[in-house]
């Protein structure tokens, strides 16, 4: 074979410039924290990460640019699509967005992390570097245009995070919980694959765009297709965590230390999003009445399950566990009206459950300190005596997952519904509703907590500066946001628009 | 019947012996055996459809480093097998119907059409392609990026694998580079000056206690090498 056959320019590599910063950025890190003494290394670790991660969102907006000049928050609007090393990698408006908004909130799990951890002797080399581990997989997840780029993102980060659980090694709940992640988390990525094969032996290809030119064409071979649809739509439902593949979420919330479970319950679900939207609304486009049932199966479920059991819960990492259940319900409510502004509601949806997620268990790790877990909704006993400004920023985050008006989560689940509605499934929206007002009875119960029942723990509220202000920023975004919908929800429409 | 097609029956006879083998044989080891017997042959035909880098990994992967592996780990556990099979009628029906689920699945997969299966005749040699220059070729320009992504999860094996299980020794002694560079004469050395209180005479009636300690005695740490402390004193 000829040497000059290979052409590298073709691989388009510096699209993936973001990812190759981040991952050169993380051996530097791995290999330089050893270096560091102890005393400094907190500090160094957080610096040098939390940079890191602002530094690929640089990167990321610059690379999205279609041309050199301009200002910034123009182009973003117009990112052309640009596909790279042989069609595996893309870079589209929804890409950029997805990794904008993930890299920030795991920066921001960072800087929560850091005076939780520290305290338990946890906030080592090996947290970051797992965490940014996790982080370029997410990018890899949201950016793939292939199959196996796709496999190999989710693994990256399904690698780390089961790690990341088991990191309090002494612990023997946190290593039940690593446990139990780690053999559902390998079960649902055989599924995944297994179905992954059918789609390519129905298809002949692994290529996201060539499978969606043969799915939606010819269909050649019906039932197997739906075959693996409905492997591959099992497989994504136990990453995100939707009923009946829920059983993971509560035990693994509940079992991993908080910071970790801040982690696991942000970003991630970001790249879930992205991740089902590529299999599903790209390559799958042409099946959408073959997996919008199974979607409806899973939303129904996902909702009930996930409130009602909710209600009986006195851990607060349980609750949000069951809550996280009952709001993927409502993101593949998006998702399964099949249309482009109903993707674009899941995605408004996904990027604001982060953000308010991010806030609540912000919120329990400056409660906890050493030698006291936070994760009792009666340790919220009181707050509003305790620290006003911390119980008023816990009730914006509160009445958001309830689905409150003027915050945002009221504007996410408004969207998603009218998405359900306009795909013509009246019930379904009905349904929600109901389950919904069932669901804001133990958001408001945590409320009623806050303000009218006494404090049992007096200790002072402690945290580093940075946490706190961090925190309070991200509780008013939450508010903000809700007050002006309009501008992330434009944003999010041409993402999906323009990603087609 | 040609040569190859006898090669084929011959070694598809042993690697279907040794596979019931693998499951009926009563010793684990001899099980273990068997797999490899039948990994080695299978890859004798893959040898045969001109496969030839699959046919090499098979043996340097699986018989070579998997296959060891399980060896030591049943050699090593002491499991007691014939408690394991207890039950094998009670299980036989489940067993049977996810069986009968799987060929299923296998014939479904296999009627496609998109398979391009052909009659199943023995492809001819393929013109002067090598096997492992075209994988190698396809693994680093089309697949690229999934190659990479291997090996970065690779690295994060390593880190999580060190992260769960290195601990530290608290009891293990290591130096301390740092501090034995700024160590002084004066950290190491202790000069006592004391009273000659030890009489000649009683010196005399102990013979035994023969190296006679100094007027000024030296307290010297452990560790402290020899040249320092001929140069404080």
């Amino acid at each position: 074979m000829n040497p000059a056959q290979i052409n590298v320019s073709s691989f388009n590599i510096s699209l993936a410039i973001p990812e190759i910063f981040l991952l050169t950025a993380l051996l530097a890190i791995m290999v330089a924290h050893l270096f560091w003494t102890p005393q400094r290394q907190e500090a160094r670790l957080l610096f040098a990460s939390v940079a890191t991660l602002l530094a690929t969102v640089v990167l990321v907006v610059l690379k999205a640019m279609p041309v050199p000049s301009g200002s910034v928050i123009e182009t973003v609007v117009i990112t052309p699509i640009q596909y790279g090393f042989s069609n595996m990698f893309v870079v589209d408006q929804m890409a950029t967005l997805l990794k904008i908004a993930l890299l920030i909130a795991v920066a921001v799990v960072i800087i929560y992390s850091r005076s939780y951890l520290a305290t338990r002797k946890l906030f080592s080399g090996e947290f970051i570097c797992l965490i940014l581990f996790a982080t370029l997989g997410m990018m890899v997840m949201v950016s793939a245009n292939h199959f196996v780029t796709l496999y190999l993102g989710l693994e990256l980060l399904a690698l780390s995070s089961y790690a990341l659980v088991a990191l309090n090694r002494d612990s023997a709940r946190s290593t039940e919980a690593a446990m139990k992640y780690f053999i559902l988390g390998a079960l649902a990525s055989g599924l995944l694959l297994y179905g992954i094969s059918m789609v390519y032996g129905a298809t002949g290809s692994l290529d996201v765009s060539k499978v969606a030119a043969i799915v939606s064409g010819s269909r050649a071979n019906d039932p197997l297709l739906t075959f693996g649809l409905v492997f591959i739509v099992a497989g994504l439902a136990f990453k995100l965590g939707a009923v009946p593949f829920h059983m993971w979420v509560p035990d693994v919330y509940d079992g991993a230390p908080t910071a970790i479970t801040l982690f696991i319950a942000s970003a991630p679900k970001i790249a879930a999003f992205g991740f089902v939207i590529r299999i599903l609304a790209h390559a799958l486009a042409g099946a959408t009445e073959d997996w919008q049932g199974m979607l409806i199966i899973l939303a129904v479920l996902s909702m009930a399950i996930g409130n009602i059991v909710a209600i009986s819960q006195t851990s607060m990492k349980r609750m949000l566990a069951y809550s996280t259940i009952s709001h993927m319900g409502f993101l593949l409510l998006g998702i399964l009206a099949g249309t482009n502004n109903g993707y674009a509601s899941a995605m408004f949806y996904i990027v604001t459950y982060t953000l308010t997620t991010l806030a609540a268990f912000g919120i329990m790790l400056l409660l906890s300190r050493d030698g006291f877990e936070a994760d009792k909704i009666d340790d919220f006993k009181g707050l509003n005596q305790r620290s006003p400004f911390h119980a008023l920023l816990m009730l914006f985050v509160m009445f958001s997952m309830a689905g409150i008006p003027v915050f945002v989560g009221f504007w996410a689940k408004l969207s998603v519904l009218e998405a359900a509605l306009n795909a013509g499934l009246p019930w379904l929206v009905v349904f929600s509703v109901l389950m919904s007002v069932i669901g804001a009875f133990y958001y408001l119960r945590v409320v009623k907590v806050m303000y009218f029942d006494k404090p049992t723990d007096t200790a002072p509220l402690v945290a580093p500066f940075e946490m706190r202000a961090v925190l309070a920023v991200n509780a008013f975004a939450v508010l903000a946001l809700g007050l002006v919908p309009g501008a992330l929800m434009t944003a999010c429409l041409n993402a999906i628009q323009r990603s087609f | 019947m040609t040569f190859q097609s006898i090669i084929f029956y011959a070694f598809s006879a042993v690697l279907i012996f040794s596979a019931l083998r693998v499951i009926t044989a009563k010793n684990p080891v001899h099980a273990v055996l068997f797999l490899v017997m039948s990994f080695y042959t299978a890859s004798a035909l893959w040898m045969l459809l001109y496969a030839e880098f699959l046919a090499i990994m098979l043996i340097v992967v699986y018989v070579g480093a998997v296959m060891v592996l399980f060896l030591f780990v049943v050699m090593m556990l002491d499991i007691n097998f014939e408690k394991l099979r207890e039950g094998f009628w009670k299980y036989l029906p489940v067993a049977a119907s996810v069986a009968i689920l799987m060929v299923a699945e296998m014939v479904l997969l296999i009627t496609s059409k998109n398979f391009h299966m052909g009659d199943g005749a023995m492809p001819g040699a393929p013109a002067a392609i090598s096997n492992s220059k075209e994988l190698g070729r396809i693994l680093y320009t089309d697949y690229l990026l999934p190659f990479e992504l291997a090996s970065v999860i690779l690295v994060v094996a390593i880190v999580a694998a060190i992260a769960l299980t290195m601990r530290p020794r608290k009891e293990a002694r290591s130096q301390v580079v740092g501090d034995q560079v700024r160590v002084k004469a004066a950290d190491r050395l202790k000069i006592i000056k004391m009273d000659p209180t030890v009489e000649a005479a009683s010196v005399a009636a102990a013979p035994e206690s023969a190296p006679t300690p100094p007027a000024s005695s030296v307290a010297q740490s452990p560790q402290t090498p020899a040249p320092v402390a001929a140069k404080a004193s």
